[in-house]
């Protein structure tokens, strides 16, 4: 038995974990075992990859077909993002989405739907995905496209697992002509400012906003939109022109323990809010930087995780239409402020339509905060959801490891029919995770 | 361009030290049971590091199919690297002489029978470099696993005395005993995390040493000094572990 958990450190389960390298493996383990979960890098932050047996796809790694010419990519489900970056940047490509960290297996990618800063311009990664292959509960493999096993493949995206095993996959990637980023930093005095600056910055590729949840008064809702393009070789400096599509090396940081619990608390949060607002001293700043700390910022600290301490932390994360996000997120930001249950990471972002079986992502804004566990955590989020269901939003699962059932079946507009994809393909609920049990998905 | 043949290259250890040798820029030949099994090996390979891989049927079990994987090289690789092994069950091992003679063969006459023939044309060709993977296990047998042990035992001593000949032809040859290694033979097992090697730590060693020309390696320091006291106890001690 090994102990796992997700990204948040919560909850923490022993396994039985298996692994496999070869798709004969995993239909070998789908006939042995009763139920399991397939398991990729473990960033998904609660419960979504947690059950009493898991199967690694983590030596299922190998990298099958890269057309440069026309930047198409096939791998095995346990690569992670960041050895496609290191094999395609160099060739003028990168990925077509991607999240806030590259240290994610495609499989994973695939059943979370992942989005990142672009999702208002380019949707999520399942838009960009050709085909997979799905190994099945009856121990057949499936080749799923929006073609070919159309309803398998839509509830597969978003999907967290439940339908079958993830083998290989073919997306397209995205031509660039440099490894940098264009990068705009735009200060927003409050709320209200910064959902004027999201919308009047729709035309732009990435964006995201970092925002201070503990401010009140004037500044409630203070904020830095960061927008980006990938950068053309002329807009690059004399030194970074030299190898435009090659990135300086950098050392990473560590966080080799568990911060103590009271590390982080209302005031350190506080001081480090004013601290990096205050750091962006004009409005308005741009510079051309590597594409490592525009979308991967927090990779820079391995185990970043650790600073919420042992008991760990829940990343709440939901999406409200764009009729309510206003007001609903006026409502919510005022609920956290005077909780005082801050977080030290809050990010914000717009997304564009998207209208799939069972993704997360709508048109509108989404809101991700961290929140350590502490005693009347978990009450507050109750609270929060009801608040959320209200305005008609919903929660991302990739991140959710509390969520009651109720809530989610009244969230997912096609819940119905993605349990029904589910029970045609898994019949005897041998896809399981703690999550699926407990909202219910069987 | 230089050129590596790694035998049992669909193994953890196997897989890693391809990648460290194609990081290196080596032309890889990799040999095995099953060549569909490699092949997205091979892909990997091409597609990271932009060198040639290619897949070759090999079993050690089937030595008189040895001298035809030589005669299919498209060329004689600067070095040889036998990886495959064959833990296989100590009890089934003791109820059951196939599994014994299974063990037995992998592990030695296997490994000795391939690495001969290309030693003779090393020694011909002046020029070249072995590496066999041994195990700390052949250095004392023990009842857990005496079959693998003393197989193993017998392809340390064929390696030093295939170094100890191939030394006047100035081809090396390196024997590498490796300890525990986080990979699929050892899923499962509790082992104790300081004195167990990634497969990469273990790439990354054999290469370094491979060029070095040194004769033996452990891995991780710790298990020299582990296997110095496991053979030191006295045998009327030693008689009476459970080991």
């Amino acid at each position: 038995m090994t102990k796992i958990s997700g990204w948040g450190n919560y909850p923490i389960i022993e396994t039985k974990e298996a692994s496999f390298d070869r798709a004969k493996e995993v239909i070998n383990l789908i006939k042995s075992k009763d139920s399991f979960i397939a398991r990729g890098n473990a960033r998904s932050y609660g419960d979504s990859a947690l059950y009493s047996n898991t199967i690694s796809s983590q030596r299922y790694n190998r990298m099958l077909a890269f057309n440069e010419d026309e930047g198409i990519f096939t791998c095995e489900a346990g690569v992670l993002f960041s050895e496609i970056l290191d094999v395609v940047v160099p060739k003028g490509w990168f990925l077509p989405v991607t999240p806030g960290t590259k240290f994610i297996t495609v499989g994973g990618a695939i059943a979370s739907d992942i989005h990142g800063k672009n999702h208002h311009k380019e949707g999520s990664f399942s838009q960009h995905l050709m085909q997979f292959e799905l190994a099945c509960a009856d121990g057949t493999v499936k080749t799923c496209s929006r073609e070919e096993n159309s309803d398998l493949f839509e509830a597969t995206c978003g999907g967290m697992g439940l339908t079958g095993v993830i083998l290989t996959a073919t997306f397209k990637l995205k031509a660039i002509e440099t490894a940098y980023i264009n990068q705009t930093q735009t200060k927003a005095k409050n709320l209200d400012e910064i959902i004027d600056l999201f919308q009047q910055h729709e035309a732009v590729t990435y964006s995201m906003a970092w925002i201070d949840c503990l401010k009140g008064g004037k500044q409630f809702g203070r904020s830095i939109l960061i927008t980006g393009e990938h950068a053309t070789k002329d807009e690059l400096s004399q030194k970074q022109a030299k190898a435009p599509l090659h990135l300086p090396e950098k050392k990473k940081l560590n966080i080799p323990f568990n911060f103590p619990s009271f590390a982080l608390n209302e005031f350190s949060i506080k001081a480090f809010n004013a601290l990096y607002y205050a750091k962006n001293i004009r409005r308005v700043s741009s510079s051309v930087i590597p594409y490592e700390p525009f979308f991967y910022p927090l990779d820079a600290i391995l185990n970043w995780n650790r600073m919420y301490g042992k008991k760990g932390f829940v990343q709440y994360q939901f999406v409200l239409p764009l009729e309510t996000s206003k007001k609903g997120l006026t409502d919510i930001l005022e609920r956290i402020r005077k909780k005082g249950l801050g977080s030290f990471l809050a990010v914000l972002k717009l997304f564009g339509e998207q209208e799939d079986l069972i993704s997360f992502p709508m048109k509108g804004f989404t809101l991700a905060l961290d929140f350590p566990i502490k005693k009347g955590l978990f009450e507050f989020l109750d609270e929060l959801d009801k608040v959320v269901v209200s305005y008609g939003g919903r929660i991302y699962l990739t991140k959710d490891a509390r969520m009651d059932a109720k809530v989610f079946w009244e969230t997912y507009p096609h819940i119905d029919k993605f349990v029904d994809i589910v029970k045609k393909y898994n019949p005897q609920g041998k896809f399981t995770s703690l999550q699926s049990q407990r909202l219910l998905i069987k | 361009m230089k050129s590596v043949l790694i035998l049992g290259a669909t193994s953890d250890v196997g897989k890693a030290l391809a990648h460290e040798y194609a990081g290196n820029g080596y032309e890889l030949y990799l040999g095995g049971r099953n060549t569909e099994d490699i092949s997205p090996i091979c892909n990997d390979l091409k597609i990271k590091h932009e060198v040639s891989a290619t897949a070759y049927t090999f079993d050690a079990m089937k030595v008189e199919t040895h001298d035809q994987l030589i005669s299919s090289l498209p060329s004689f690789p600067d070095v040889v690297i036998c990886v495959f092994g064959y833990l296989g069950d100590q009890e089934k091992a003791q109820e059951n002489w196939d599994v014994a003679n299974q063990i037995i063969e992998t592990n030695y006459t296997g490994a000795a029978s391939i690495l001969e023939r290309f030693a003779k044309s090393m020694e011909q060709n002046k020029s070249g470099s072995i590496v066999g993977i041994s195990s700390v296990a052949g250095e004392r047998g023990r009842q857990s696993n005496y079959f693998y042990g003393s197989a193993k035992a017998g392809f340390t001593a064929y390696l030093s005395g295939l170094r100890n000949r191939l030394f006047h032809s100035n081809v090396n040859v390196l024997t590498v005993k490796p300890g525990f290694i986080d990979t699929k033979m050892t899923e499962g097992m509790d082992l104790p995390k300081p004195l167990t090697a990634s497969p990469q730590q273990v790439a990354k060693a054999i290469y370094k040493a491979e060029r070095k020309g040194k004769a033996t390696i452990y891995v991780l320091g710790m298990w020299r000094l582990i296997m110095y006291i496991i053979k030191s106890i006295p045998e009327f001690i030693f008689k009476r572990l459970k080991l």
